[in-house]
């Protein structure tokens, strides 16, 4: 039971740091249409710069400027790159990002080589906020809790509660209207861009000293983003922090777990076969829950997709 | 105008000619490995530790052919795949290379080693050589053995025998978990950590045996949890590379404070992120030692690698075997063309390792026998890594090690 509880909250820390890199990218994708492969890139960014900042100012300086630098590039490449690029339609964008994700990922071996970087969490943050049973559990960790949560509330009030987030969601809908009753429709979407992208960048550096600053950083988690927001519902809110949810958990309990195939075979009534390094379903046998954990977000992916295509609290078909 | 040219010409090749024959001999070795993606830092740092040991084991003191060749290093990037391998090592053999060192992943080193062979087999008048430096599955030493390969690393089996010797000699220890990589090294060392064990020490339990598959796993913190839920005294992994720094720091920051014994758990970075944490867990077997320097001459050959290369580490201390041995099998046989007769002086060769004490490069099987320490990450040791502050000291020295372990390699000599 303590176990359990354990694995809970871990869940949760992993699901709120993977809902808040879904967040920014569901609000691009809903604004602009634009699927940004390069968003795991940006989040990537924030954990060098955080990183390079920290080496002078320590930890805090980096978490509020990092962000920041973040998302102005991020702003950057909407105005003077995807804006241009989108006049031609939605595969050369796509294909933009994708060589924007190339770059970032070069760029920054050029610069900081490619070795793990030694970034760690704040000396206020280093001690065990709580123990159960054994267990510790990093005040680091409660911090990202709450980081994650204050960025969730805030946008949330922000989106449906300011003239600003009416103005975003008239946008999202109705942009030629939004922009005849007189708006800047396309400075909306930068600054959409911007603060998609700098939340990115402010996972990075909260996510850097606990999963590690390398070049591989981005890869390791840009397809399973893509997966939970296409879970959640592309463009919705409440449907990313869901699906980030239920990925983290989902992902926690099946490593915790060592449920083997053999068990639930055996407990189907079939019986394990007695030469099982020549049988041919020796891999079926064997396998282990821990094994399959990686694969399971896909496979809800795709039984969503075939129950209810526009994700779990998706609106609109897209 | 043309008989100007032609006379030009003939005093350009004259002088070239006389270049050549005032120039050292130099005796090209094709060192195969990744230089450029994930892997680079493995492949720059073991061309670095090449390079130097060249310059100051062999050719400065003029050790080769007494002084009148000089060994040179020419690198092919494999991007560590083996695919790849095998072209540079056409390219290399096309080029007149006949040296091949290659080392990282076990997967590249058997297909090199197949290629060699297979290569050997068709032109049996003008073999080619592979110096494997650090490619660990002792397979390539047992079934999959052949005559031109010379493994300079000591094999997993082996550094398993000295890390669990370490194990057993610790009677605090009674729980061990074991986790690693899914593939074939990964498995390698749980079952050498399942039969050692059993052998050594019966009474400890193996806790947990898991594989999690490699590079996949973003956040080590559930594998943690079990580690520590399980009560293990000690974890034995085979992780590399950021499996490793993931594993390690998810661990240790689950409240885990006794031995991690690793494979692969230093420099690289992999020291830097571990830190101050890591000091007294975090724990190293490998051939060899860097702190504390065996010798006054290791102490000037480390302290001399770190003023040339400032930015990487000596991390793999066996690798200086390799020039000055195949400099002695070159002496030996007083050219360095003649390949056979080279790795028959090779075989069996006794040597006084700068780094890992005696070394035999063992008849049977082509594994090299050295000295394998087990390392504990320490603060202030006198060669830091990756410039944290803290490096690995040697514990436990094994000299010599597993000597006669058994093989079941059966060579075919030509």
């Amino acid at each position: 039971m303590a176990l359990f509880l354990v694995n809970v909250l871990d869940g949760f820390v992993t699901g709120l740091l993977l809902f808040m890199l879904c967040s920014g990218l569901t609000l691009i994708f809903s604004m602009m249409g634009v699927l940004n492969f390069a968003h795991a890139s940006f989040y990537m960014l924030g954990a060098y710069f955080a990183y390079q900042i920290s080496l002078v100012t320590g930890f805090w300086a980096g978490l509020l400027i990092a962000p920041l630098i973040v998302g102005v590039i991020g702003a950057l490449v909407e105005r003077y790159g995807l804006r241009r690029v989108h006049k031609y339609g939605h595969v050369p964008e796509l294909i933009f990002t994708f060589g924007l994700a190339l770059l970032i990922e070069e760029t920054i071996q050029f610069f900081w080589g490619k070795s793990q970087l030694p970034f760690s969490e704040p000396a206020a943050l280093d001690f065990a906020a709580f123990s159960i049973a054994g267990n510790a559990f990093p005040a680091y960790k409660v911090f990202m809790i709450a980081v994650a949560m204050g960025i969730f509330l805030t946008l949330l009030y922000i989106l449906t509660k300011t003239r600003i987030g009416m103005t975003i969601q008239a946008a999202l809908s109705y942009p030629e209207t939004v922009q005849n009753l007189g708006h800047n429709v396309p400075l909306v979407f930068m600054c959409v861009f911007g603060v998609g992208t700098a939340m990115a960048g402010l996972a990075g550096v909260i996510a850097g000293p606990v999963l590690g600053v390398f070049p591989g950083m981005a890869v390791q988690l840009g397809s399973i983003v893509f997966v939970t927001i296409v879970i959640g519902g592309l463009g919705s809110l409440w449907g990313a922090l869901v699906a980030s949810l239920i990925i983290g958990w989902m992902q926690t309990f099946a490593t915790a777990y060592n449920v083997t195939a053999e068990q639930v075979l055996t407990a189907m009534g079939f019986t394990k076969p007695e030469l099982i390094w020549d049988h041919p379903l020796q891999d079926l046998w064997t396998l282990t829950l821990p094994q399959l954990g990686p694969i399971l977000p896909y496979l809800l992916m795709i039984i969503v997709l075939v129950l209810r295509p526009q994700g779990l609290m998706g609106n609109r078909e897209s | 105008m043309k008989r100007l040219n032609f006379m030009m010409a003939t005093a350009l090749a004259a002088g070239l000619i006389a270049g050549a024959a005032a120039a050292q001999e130099k005796v090209r070795i094709a060192f195969i490995d990744p230089l450029s993606g994930p892997f680079a830092t493995t492949g720059t740092q073991g061309l670095s530790i090449y390079r130097h040991t060249i310059k100051e084991l062999v050719n400065e003191p003029g050790a080769l052919l007494d002084g009148q060749a000089e060994f040179e290093m020419v690198p092919f990037d494999n991007k560590i795949s083996a695919k790849e391998s095998l072209i540079q090592l056409q390219v290399a053999m096309d080029q007149g290379i006949r040296i091949i060192a290659q080392g990282a992943s076990s997967g590249v080193a058997s297909a090199l080693t197949e290629a060699v062979a297979k290569h050997n087999r068709r032109n049996p008048d003008d073999p080619v050589i592979f110096l494997n430096h650090s490619a660990v599955d002792p397979a390539l030493t047992n079934d999959k053995c052949q005559f031109w390969h010379f493994r300079f690393d000591a094999n997993a089996d082996i550094k398993m025998d000295a890390l669990t010797d370490d194990i057993a000699a610790n009677p605090e220890i009674k729980k061990v978990y074991v986790i690693g990589q899914d593939y074939s090294f990964g498995k390698a060392v749980a079952s050498a950590a399942q039969r050692f064990l059993k052998e050594k020490r019966p009474d400890i339990e193996i806790v947990g045996n898991e594989l999690h598959p490699i590079g996949k796993v973003k956040d080590f913190t559930p594998y943690a949890r079990k580690i520590v839920g399980s009560g293990a005294d000690a974890v034995i992994t085979g992780n590399w590379g950021g499996d490793m720094v993931g594993l390690g720091k998810a661990v240790m920051g689950a409240g885990f404070d006794k031995p991690i014994y690793t494979y692969y758990g230093a420099t690289s970075g992999i020291t830097a992120a571990f830190g101050e944490e890591g000091d007294g867990i975090v724990k190293l077997v490998g051939a060899g030692q860097v702190n504390p320097a065996p010798s006054p001459d290791a102490q000037a050959f480390i302290e001399s690698f770190y003023e040339s290369f400032p930015d990487l580490d000596l991390g793999q201390p066996q690798m200086a075997n390799v020039a000055p041995m195949l400099a002695a099998a070159i002496n030996e046989v007083g050219n360095a063309s003649d390949i056979k007769a080279i790795a028959y002086a090779l075989e069996g060769m006794e040597h006084d390792g700068i780094l890992t004490g005696k070394t035999v490069m063992r008849e049977s099987d082509h594994q090299a026998i050295q000295t394998v320490t087990v390392q504990g990450q320490t603060p202030g040791v006198t060669f830091e890594y990756d410039k944290s502050g803290r490096g690995m000291n040697a514990q436990t020295i094994v000299e010599m090690a597993s000597k006669d372990s058994a093989t079941t390699c059966e060579m075919k000599r030509p």
